[in-house]
Formats: structure tokens, sequence, C-alpha cells
């Protein structure tokens, strides 16, 4: 009898997307689902122990083998980046979108102070968000929410795993720690220098 | 001459009246729960008043909020009657600003992740797993780059491509103003006097136009001679007074 563990390792490798529990457990009808994620455990242990180039993780409600981050550069001589990054303006719209959701353009708009669509429209093509249906209230506006393609892009199991936003008080402070995203030091001319 | 007027700097230009205001909230080292309102709108005012030298058009949202700032400026320096009951008029950017702070600083730890097709991959890489999938690359300009192309465009062209724009010189007023007073001295004029002199097409089209706009307020009438076919401008004397006092 093969080693379950490896027979669950196969099917990682030929899985194009993370596979769920609910799959292997229906391509292995008589073993239980505690044995399976034992046996998961066990390969992430495995991967974790040998820290070569790949590493198994939790994602987006399944388990997908991918490389270590450390080999990233590596990796990007042989094969072509994929999407380009996204800009610190749709980062906010995206990270809007995911602890609010489901969010009206509207507030998305009252909260960036600017106006969302030319992002929106982006990030819809590129499937991190999608139109979750309408809010019933008068015009019926669309409402926005995160893809599972968005957990597979930033590694997350699921929405709850979203790193909790950091806490209003650190933020009010003066000297904020967060750094400068959008903007390098001393822009304005100061207006005397101006005039 | 021409790059001066395009000028523009490409740095340092906020995405909307939000990112503005965490900007000068963060230079001066203020704290969010205790804005000087009135420093930081003037600071907010001169950089609109910066913008506007920049030959930039302000957009609508950086104006509404500089209202707002101010109208939070005044209501801070009405006595406050029962203070159990105002809400510190700050609160209103107050609020907002934090709310968006947060929202930023989520973007940046989701930023921070081990990202897919960027610090990690997976077999097959994503592009190619699913084919309908496939995003399109976003293009990142803002406003800014396209005054830049502009201005790129307008240094290449050559210097004899200007265009120069005459303002018409003749108005059909003027004209019926003059030809008011030709009639006047002379009684009556034919069509073919008045097209002959003028200079250019543009002229023969305002005097036609002229003659009709007369006829119509019935300042003055046309007759067809019936053998030789000449046009005759004539003075409408019977009705003269209602249209002509405008053109004395």
């Amino acid at each position: 009898m093969p080693e379950l563990k490896f027979i669950i390792e196969s099917f990682l490798f030929v899985s194009e997307e993370p596979l769920t529990l609910e799959k292997m457990k229906s391509a292995l009808p008589s073993t239980d689902v505690k044995v399976i994620k034992e046996a998961l455990q066990t390969l992430m242990d495995e991967y974790e122990h040998r820290e070569g180039g790949i590493c198994l993780v939790e994602v987006a409600g399944g388990y997908q083998l991918r490389t270590r981050p450390e080999y990233a550069e590596w990796v990007r001589k042989i094969i072509q980046p994929s999407a380009q990054r996204l800009s610190p303006a749709a980062l906010e719209t995206l990270a809007i979108i995911a602890y609010k959701q489901p969010i009206m353009r509207s507030d998305i708009e009252h909260i960036r102070g600017v106006d969302a669509g030319g992002i929106l429209r982006m990030l819809l093509d590129r499937k991190l968000i999608k139109i979750q249906g309408r809010k019933e209230i008068p015009g019926r506006p669309l409402i926005y929410a995160t893809t599972r393609h968005f957990l597979e892009i930033f590694g997350l199991r699921d929405i709850k795993d979203l790193p909790a936003p950091k806490e209003i008080a650190d933020l009010g402070k003066p000297a904020g720690d967060a750094p400068e995203m959008t903007f390098p030091d001393n822009f304005i001319p100061a207006p005397d220098e101006n005039s | 001459m021409r790059s001066d007027i395009y000028k523009v700097q490409l740095e340092n230009i906020f995405e909307g009246p939000m990112d503005l205001l965490v900007y000068l909230i963060r230079k001066n080292e203020v704290n969010i729960y205790d804005i000087p309102i009135s420093l930081i709108t003037d600071r907010y005012l001169d950089y609109i008043e910066w913008m506007k030298s920049m030959n930039v058009d302000i957009a609508g949202d950086f104006l509404v909020m500089a209202a707002t700032l101010i109208q939070i400026k005044s209501r801070m320096l009405l006595p406050v009657h029962d203070e159990s009951d105002e809400e510190d008029p700050r609160q209103e950017i107050a609020r907002p600003l934090l709310e968006y702070l947060q929202m930023k600083s989520a973007a940046l730890q989701l930023n921070d992740r081990e990202l897919l097709g960027e610090h990690t991959f997976i077999r097959p890489p994503p592009e190619t797993s699913d084919p309908g999938n496939l995003p399109d690359r976003e293009i990142r300009v803002d406003l800014f780059d396209l005054i830049q192309a502009f201005q790129r465009i307008i240094d290449n062209l050559s210097p004899d491509l200007t265009l120069d724009v005459v303002a018409d010189k003749l108005s059909i007023q003027d004209r019926m103003t003059e030809l008011i007073q030709m009639l006047k001295i002379r009684g009556s004029l034919t069509f073919q006097e008045l097209v002959l002199s003028p200079a250019g097409k543009a002229e023969i089209i305002i005097t036609f136009l002229a003659i009709l706009e007369m006829v119509k307020r019935n300042v003055a009438g046309v007759i067809q001679h019936a053998n030789t076919g000449n046009i005759t401008l004539y003075l409408n004397k019977e009705s003269t007074h209602a249209g002509i006092e405008v053109y004395h």
C-alpha cells in the first residue's frame, strides 16, 4: 500500500489551484478527513524541515505547493513575471474592499476621497474583486467583494485570515510608523519659494 | 517660451484631497486627535494655490475638502454654549482621516505579504493556468504623465507647424451699420457693388448675411430688376426707426 502522504503529494503536484480537503476526500473515499489532514501536516513539516525550493501552504480554502519566497529572484530568471504590481491606489482600494466587503462604490470613494471607477474596473479585470450583487436601497447600487483569486494572490487561507488592521489609536499618533507610501518627502515647494 | 507654459513637476502629486491631508498632517507632525485646524487649512490652501500656479485644473474634490476645512475652522471660532452637546467640529475630518489611514496601513500590510507571482510561484504559473483569465496589464499613468506626454509632443513639433488663428475683424453688426450709413448717403446700392469691393470670401459672406438680417428686421428691402437681374438694396423708409436705432 503506497503511503497516503505521497498520494496526496502527487495530487498537489498536478493540481492547478489550491486543492481542497473535499476534493482529496472524494479521491480517497475510504480515508478519513482527519487522516488526510494529518498527512498534509506531515508533508508540510517535511517540506519545512527540508528547506528546499518548495513549500506546502494552506491558501484560499485549499492546499498548494509553492516555491519558497527565498528563491523568488531565481524563479523570475526563468519565468515571466505575471501581472504587474498593483499601484498604491489600487492596493488601497483593494484593502478597503477586503476589509469592508460587501461594499458599494460610493463608500469606497468616500473613504479614499477620489473616484474609484477605473481602479474597480482594473481589479475586476484582474479577478481580484467581483460584483457580489446589489444593495437593496434606492438605486440598487452594485456591491463589491474580493474573490478566491484574491486570497490566492495574497496567500490568505480565507477572508478571516486577513491581518487585523492596525489599531486606530496607533495611527493617530503624530509620528505614525506606517511608512510613506505614495509620496516622497519635501514635496510642496514652500509657498514663499513659489511666489 | 512654449516649454514654460506646460512645465509640470511630476513628483509630489496627490491623488486626492485625503492623500494631501494625510501628507500635511504627517509633515507637520500633528496629532490627528488635536489637529491645529488653522495651520492645516492654511497649508492646504497653499497647496491649492500651488496647483493653480502649475496650471493644473483642480479637481472639485480638492475644493470640497478646502470648503470643509474652512467651515470647521470657522466653527472652531464660534463660542460653544452647551459643551456637553457639541462635538468637536474637527471630528468631521478626524474620523474619515483615521479610517483612511487605517485602510492605507492595511494596504501596506497586504503588500508586505508573500505575493503569488512575485515572491512565490506555483506550477503551472498563474498566467498559463487559466488562459481566459489573462489580466489586462495595468497601465500606470496619471494626469501628470499625460501632461508630460503632451509636453513631449509639443516639444517635438517642428516650429513651422504653428497655426495662426485670426479673429474675425468684421462682424455682421458692423457691416449692417456700414451699409445703413452708405444707404443713407446713396439711397440705394446694388448687390454687385457690394460684393465686388470687399477683400475676401469672408467679407462677401458677412455682407450677404448683413443684408439678410436687415431685410428680416425690416430695416431694408431688396428688389430685383426683372430684365437685368440686378439686385438693389434700399432703406425701408416706413419702418426704419424700429430697427435702425441700434446702429446709429
